[in-house]
């Protein structure tokens, strides 16, 4: 993609070339281009573990794996997922799209940007070598739950330690992404003209720098507990294996909205260009966001039903928890309200927005199913879980990723990208995404546990089922990166709007858009017309 | 091109999602949950088939109003757009609507909560302990205990590359060497804990899983209503070996319990004796 940002601005002076340029760069377009990259080369890493696991899953019996290193690939899948794919991505098109969106030249803290890109190669090359150490990868699963983490061979530090880059490096982008909208914005472009994308990922970054130093805090304590002889989660000592979950999840459930608030920012960008009519609700769809940001720091003891909690915990946890429902629901009546009378198309990423709030919604669906303690105790780490948070992680957030990439790599490439390949890698994701976690509702109630590398048989049918859909899945995800790479190379030139129905301000730059996105401030009657 | 590829696929969902519940209803247990042996497990199953049923229904309204809209309101097919973004009343309504429907879910679950907390008016106690990887049953003030972990058969079979066909081995990973035996119409109280790392013992025709935490003891209860085996598996992920430590619930008519119960107490005097002996040589050199 190095065309891309080829063009220059006199005024600019030197830019380093090759790999220097990618090095030093400071320039928000390419580092959110570098945290793009590093995105889709971790989704391939994670998918390669999820599709050993599906391997091994495929029939009954241990055929290729031992129980040891299946753990540690569901363990390194998620963390890398989570931590590598979904939250990169995120930062990528905050980097890409936040200055154009809000009519700014750059990000505000250049030099923060290159460095809390940087941490992650090294943090994520810290977290994979530990495959290959003795004792073999971390396998207590990505909650890291005490005592069994500690019993984590010699890679136990280094997990530690890629989590607390990895914290450090969104804490980063999170205060960079706060501090260009509250400073950067152009004359005209008040808080509530924002961009719903621009409002969500303040909302999440507010989330980040409340939730990751927790995180850091909690793996410290591990880190202590096994290293220095303190007894944080350790009965035998006095301490609390119970507490680690309270941290853990007080991080674990705002970083859930992390994960998918920006996709609501994404559906609401898509929906009404191709639907050719303003977004239904904007103010209560920024309300919705903030009081979903809100409820997810009151409701972390739900992933902890089942540890045994007094009556009244138990009982304010299952009300908070089913209150999200409420401004989940308002924005997806949003997004239907947006299509209602519209005059829609159908591109690439309008199939995959459509999509994405359909298959969302069945994940909100189990997700409040869940929130029901009494029946939480039969689902509780089970498949059901399992089908639950991919269709919120997969079917949301990634869905919202792909349709965020399809939407934007015109104007980021100045080309438009293959729309019949586009085409085919959707309706292959969507049917084989289906095949692949749809069963697993099925198998969870049926009583088949999560993280079991071998199952009873009568398990067996639906889980060769899911392996299926997770083959084609998979390997569909490799026509996305054929699209990308053609797109990136060349193809029929993109126009400004790019989009018949496309508004506000990135639409209004040329397509690549200039190295500094707004020299000058853009006319605020633009903003003021143009946004809808 | 695409209305006729995203409708079958939306229309596909929707029944799928439809279709569990009535599938399940006719006793396809394979995909939904059990109706289970405790009261319990009856009001768990009720509960869930209720929140589903919401579920399905506001699914096919959303669902439908999509499909409908892509139908209806295409560019190719000369709809044009309105412009309106706002509607008060229709706002309330669908913030309105959905909180009324929390609150009627919520006195159910209530009730349920309260009922499973209630361990007053027990009549037994077994003390469960998790370890890696295998479950200890201490019944209580009967000074009879036993350790219960994975059946040679199975283990044998999961091995990797065992050349043995998991579909040929009877109840191939639910199948332990000794079994948790139980009396039918006694309210029996758990007591949860571990040895080592975290567990969960959960047996889904009970209702319920708990927890096993080092540290820990906690309580739930299960008063089963007919006899019978009764299969489960640790539900925590605890180290490699996790998904080998199942569960099996024997209960049995009151008295063929008690038979058992005696067997067990006969077997185990020796050892019990044993160690009762070790405690007072502890204690008297104290
Ligand atoms: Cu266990």
């Amino acid at each position: 993609m190095s065309e891309t940002t080829a063009h220059d601005d006199a005024h600019h002076g030197y830019r380093a070339g090759g790999v220097k340029r990618w090095l030093t760069t400071t320039n928000h377009k390419d580092i959110g281009t570098l945290y793009l990259v590093l995105s889709l080369i971790m989704f391939f890493i994670g998918g390669a573990m999820a599709m050993i696991i599906r391997l091994e899953l495929f029939q009954p019996g241990l055929q290729f794996i031992e129980p040891q290193f299946y753990n540690s690939m569901t363990t390194m899948h998620a963390l890398i997922m989570i931590f590598g794919a979904v939250m990169p991505a995120w930062t990528g098109f905050a980097n890409w799209l936040v200055p154009m969106m809000i009519g700014a030249p750059d990000m505000a803290l250049p030099r923060l940007n290159n460095w809390s890109f940087w941490i992650l190669p090294f943090a994520f090359t810290l977290l994979l070598s530990t495959l290959f150490m003795p004792g073999g990868g971390p396998a207590g699963g990505w909650t890291m739950y005490p005592p069994l983490v500690l019993q984590t061979g010699e890679a136990f530090p280094f997990l530690i330690f890629a989590v607390h880059l990895m914290g450090a490096s969104s804490i980063a982008g999170a205060i960079n992404i706060i501090a260009t909208v509250f400073n950067l914005r152009a004359p005209g472009m008040t808080l509530m003209k924002l961009p719903l994308f621009v409002w969500t990922w303040i909302i999440t970054a507010f989330l980040l720098i409340a939730a990751m130093p927790v995180l850091a805090g909690a793996v410290t304590m591990l880190l202590t507990d096994k290293f220095f002889g303190t007894s944080f989660f350790s009965a035998a000592g006095g301490g609390d294996p119970v507490m680690f979950q309270h941290i853990f999840w007080f991080f674990g459930h705002p970083e859930v909205y992390i994960l998918i608030l920006p996709a609501f920012g994404i559906a609401s960008a898509i929906i009404p260009t191709f639907a050719r009519k303003p977004l239904f609700g904007y103010s209560s769809m920024v309300y919705a966001a903030a009081s979903i940001a809100f409820l997810s720091f009151i409701v972390w003891a739900h992933h902890m039903f089942t540890v045994g909690m007094p009556l009244a915990g138990e009982l304010f946890f299952m009300y908070a928890t089913v209150l999200i429902a409420i401004p989940t629901g308002v924005k997806v009546f949003n997004w239907v309200a947006t299509m209602w009378q519209g005059s829609m198309t159908f591109e690439t990423p309008m199939l995959f927005a459509i999509a994405f709030v359909v298959l969302f919604t069945i994940g909100g669906f189990s997700g409040l199913m869940l929130g029901v303690t009494p029946v939480d105790f039969q689902y509780h780490d089970t498949y059901f879980v399992v089908a639950h948070f991919h269709y919120v992680l997969v079917t949301g957030s990634i869905f919202a990723i792909i349709a965020g990439a399809y939407f934007w790599l015109p104007k980021w490439t100045g080309h438009m990208y293959d729309e019949r390949l586009g085409k085919v890698h959707f309706w292959l994701s969507t049917i084989s995404v289906n095949v692949l976690f749809f069963p697993q509702h099925f198998l969870g109630l049926a009583g088949m546990p999560r993280r079991i590398p071998d199952y009873a048989v009568q398990f067996a049918d639906w889980n060769m089922v899911s392996s299926v859909g997770g083959f084609v899945f998979g390997a569909s995800q490799l026509l996305f990166v054929v699209a990308i790479i053609k797109c990136a190379r060349g193809g029929v030139k993109a126009s400004a709007q790019v989009w018949e129905g496309a508004h506000g301000l990135e639409w209004t730059l040329p397509s690549p858009p200039p190295f500094h996105s707004f020299s000058a401030p853009p006319d605020p009657a633009t903003i003021e017309g143009g946004m809808r | 091109m695409t209305t006729a590829k995203i409708q079958p696929l939306l229309r596909g969902l929707t029944a799928a999602l439809a279709l569990a519940p009535l599938l399940a209803h006719a006793e396809w247990g394979n995909l939904n949950l059990p109706h289970g042996v405790t009261p319990y497990s009856e009001t768990v199953y009720e509960l869930h088939m209720l929140i589903l049923w919401v579920c399905v229904i506001t699914g096919i309204g959303v669902f439908g109003a999509i499909f409908y809209s892509i139908v209806r309101f295409r560019k190719s097919k000369g709809a044009v757009a309105a412009q309106w973004h706002e509607n008060t009343f229709v706002e309330f309504l669908w913030t309105a609507v959905p909180a009324v429907i929390l609150v009627v879910m919520a006195v159910p679950a209530t009730k349920a909560l309260i009922m499973m907390e209630d361990v007053s008016k027990s009549e037994m106690t077994i003390k469960v302990t998790g370890l890696q990887w295998r479950w200890r049953y201490d019944y209580i003030d009967q000074g009879v205990f036993l350790y219960s972990g994975l059946a040679t058969t199975s283990n044998l079979a999961r091995q990797l590359n065992s050349g043995i066909d998991p579909h040929t081995v009877e109840n191939y990973l639910l199948e332990v060497d000794h079994e948790l035996v139980v009396p039918v119409g006694r309210k029996i109280r758990f007591l949860t804990t571990a040895s080592d790392v975290i567990h969960a013992w959960w047996v889904p025709a009970l209702g319920w899983k708990r927890d096993a935490i080092p540290g820990y003891i906690t309580e739930s209860w299960a008063l089963i209503k007919e006899p019978g085996v009764y299969r489960g598996q640790c539900a925590e992920l605890c180290g490699k070996d996790h998904g080998f430590m199942p569960i099996v619930v024997r209960a049995l008519p009151e008295a063929e319990y008690l038979v058992w119960l005696d067997q067990q107490k006969a077997a185990q005097k020796p050892k019990t004796a044993a160690i009762d002996q070790g405690n007072q040589h502890i204690a008297a050199t104290r």
